[in-house]
C-alpha cells in the first residue's frame, strides 16, 4: 500500500507547530501531507496538547479567550483549506539516511523530499509502581474529561506550573477541595494563575511535598506523601488525582537519527529549524524547553515552513 | 439509529445489551471531553465497515450517570464490550481505529 509519490513535505505532528507549518507550506504550493498522530487521552493526539485544556485565554487574537479543542479545529481547517492532505495515524518509522527521506506509518511508505519535525511533548506521569492499575480508577490524565465523575468528592492535583494550577482551577468546579501537591516551597506558575490558585478556597497548597504511594482496592482511595524538606510521611485520603508535573518530548522515532539533548528534546540550529540533518527542521515543543506555548509553536512552526521552503528552492 | 450506532439510555441499556445478536461496544462519552470527540468519527466507520458483526452503541454519561456508575466508569471515552449479555472487556482511553480494531478482534468472528 506504499505511494510512489514523493512529496515536497511531510510534516509529522499536528499541534500548533505542525499546522502553522501546513499553513505556511501550503500557501507556498508545497501541498504538505500532515501525518497528524491518531486519538489518545493523552497530549499525544492530533491537535497536541490544547486538547486536553478548556480555555486559552492568552493566545493572541481571542480578546474573549477560546477553548483550546476549537482553536486547534480551526488551525486544522486552515491548513486544510489550502491544500493539506491529513493522515490520522501515528508514524512508526522513519529513515533520513537518503533522500527521498522515508516516513513509515505502519507498513506504508511515505516519501518526501524535505520532512518537518513537529511531534510535541507529552505530560510525565509521577513514575509509581501501581500508577497504570490506577489509570481510569481515579487517576487521571484529562482533567476535562474526567473531573466531572469527581463531584463532591476531594482530590489531589500534583504540580506548581500554570497548567497544574488550570487543572486544579477547573476540577474545584466539581471537586470539594482540591489539594495542590507542590514539590518545592514556591510555584513555577504565572503570577496572574499563582494568585488565582491563592484565592480559590477549595484550593488549597501542600508545599514542599510529593506523593510517593497510591493507595486502594479497586478504585484510588489516597496517596502516601512526603515532606520533602522534613522527610516526614503522610496519608491523604482522596478519591483523584491528577498529574501535571511536566512533560517530555515524543523523540523516541528520532532516536541515533536526530541530534538531541539528553533530556531527548532535538537540538535545532540556533536562531532556526534546521536539525543535523539537511532538509529536516524541527519546530515546535519537539525543540523547545523554554517557552512551551501555543503562540512560541505556532511562531516555530513558520519558521520552519519558511526555511523549509528556502531550503527546497536552493536543490533546484 | 443514525449512522448505525444505537444511542442507549437508562430504560434501554439491559434490555439491548441482553438481547444483541452481536457483540456490542459501548462508547461512554460526553460533549465536553474532547478525546470523546476525537473517537467518534472512528467509531462511525467501524459501525459501517462491521455492521451485522459488531454492534456499536453509545451511552451519554452526563445523562444517565447512573449506567456510568454501575459500571465503574470513571474515565471518559470509556468503551465497554458485551458478548451475550455479559461485560467482557474496559478499555479507557482514546484510541486510534487500528489499535481499536486490534482490542475488538477477539470478539469478531473470523471470516472463512
Amino acid at each position: 500500500m506504499s505511494s510512489t509519490n514523493i512529496h515536497e513535505v511531510i510534516i509529522i505532528g499536528s499541534g500548533p507547530a505542525g499546522l502553522t507549518a501546513a499553513i505556511y507550506t501550503a500557501r507556498a504550493n508545497l501541498a504538505p501531507l500532515v501525518i497528524e498522530g491518531e486519538p489518545s487521552s493523552t497530549s499525544d493526539q492530533p491537535g497536541g496538547q490544547l486538547m486536553l485544556t478548556t480555555d486559552v485565554e492568552n493566545y493572541p487574537g481571542f480578546p474573549e479567550g477560546v477553548m483550546g479543542p476549537e482553536l486547534m479545529l480551526k488551525f486544522r481547517e486552515q491548513a486544510a483549506r489550502f491544500n493539506t492532505t491529513f493522515i490520522t495515524e501515528k508514524v512508526t518509522k522513519v529513515d533520513f539516511s537518503a533522500r527521498p527521506f522515508k516516513v513509515w506509518v505502519r507498513d506504508e511508505l511515505h516519501q518526501a523530499k524535505s520532512v518537518i519535525v513537529s511531534t510535541g511533548a507529552q505530560s510525565l506521569m509521577l513514575g509509581l509502581e501501581n500508577e497504570k492499575r490506577f489509570y481510569g480508577h481515579g487517576l487521571s490524565s484529562c482533567a476535562t474529561c474526567d473531573g466531572f465523575f469527581f463531584k463532591g468528592q476531594e482530590i489531589i492535583v500534583v504540580g506548581g506550573g500554570d497548567s497544574a494550577i488550570e487543572e486544579a482551577t477547573f476540577l474545584t468546579k466539581f471537586a470539594t477541595k482540591v489539594t495542590l501537591v507542590v514539590r518545592r516551597d514556591v510555584l513555577r506558575a504565572s503570577k496572574i494563575m499563582q494568585q488565582r490558585a491563592m484565592n480559590n478556597p477549595k484550593i488549597e497548597i501542600r508545599w514542599n511535598s510529593q506523593v510517593t504511594e497510591l493507595f486502594g482496592q479497586e478504585k484510588l482511595s489516597g496517596v502516601g506523601l512526603i515532606d520533602t524538606v522534613t522527610g516526614e510521611k503522610s496519608k491523604l485520603d482522596v478519591t483523584g488525582l491528577f498529574v501535571a508535573i511536566g512533560h517530555r518530548p515524543n523523540t523516541d522515532l528520532f532516536k541515533g537519527i536526530l541530534d538531541m539533548e539528553d533530556s531527548g528534546y532535538l537540538k535545532t540550529k540556533p536562531g532556526s529549524s534546521y536539525t543535523n540533518i539537511a532538509g529536516v527542521f524541527a519546530c515546535g515543543d519537539v525543540q523547545d524547553h523554554t517557552y512551551r506555548q501555543a503562540i512560541t509553536a505556532a511562531g516555530s512552526g513558520c519558521m520552519a515552513a519558511i526555511d523549509c521552503e528556502r531550503w527546497l528552492e536552493s536543490q533546484h | 439509529m443514525a449512522d448505525g450506532i444505537i444511542t442507549l439510555t437508562s430504560a434501554n441499556f439491559d434490555e439491548t445489551v441482553k438481547s444483541a445478536t452481536t457483540p456490542i461496544v459501548v462508547d461512554f462519552w460526553a460533549e465536553w471531553c474532547g478525546p470523546c470527540k476525537a473517537i467518534a468519527p472512528v467509531l462511525t466507520e467501524i459501525a459501517k465497515e462491521q455492521a451485522g458483526v459488531v454492534t456499536i452503541a453509545k451511552l451519554n454519561v452526563d445523562d444517565y450517570g447512573d449506567i456510568a456508575q454501575r459500571f465503574g466508569v470513571m474515565s471518559i471515552p470509556t468503551l465497554l464490550v458485551f458478548n451475550n449479555g455479559e461485560m467482557k472487556k474496559k478499555m479507557v482511553g482514546a484510541k486510534g481505529k487500528t489499535q481499536l480494531l486490534a482490542e475488538i478482534a477477539e470478539f469478531i468472528p473470523k471470516k472463512n
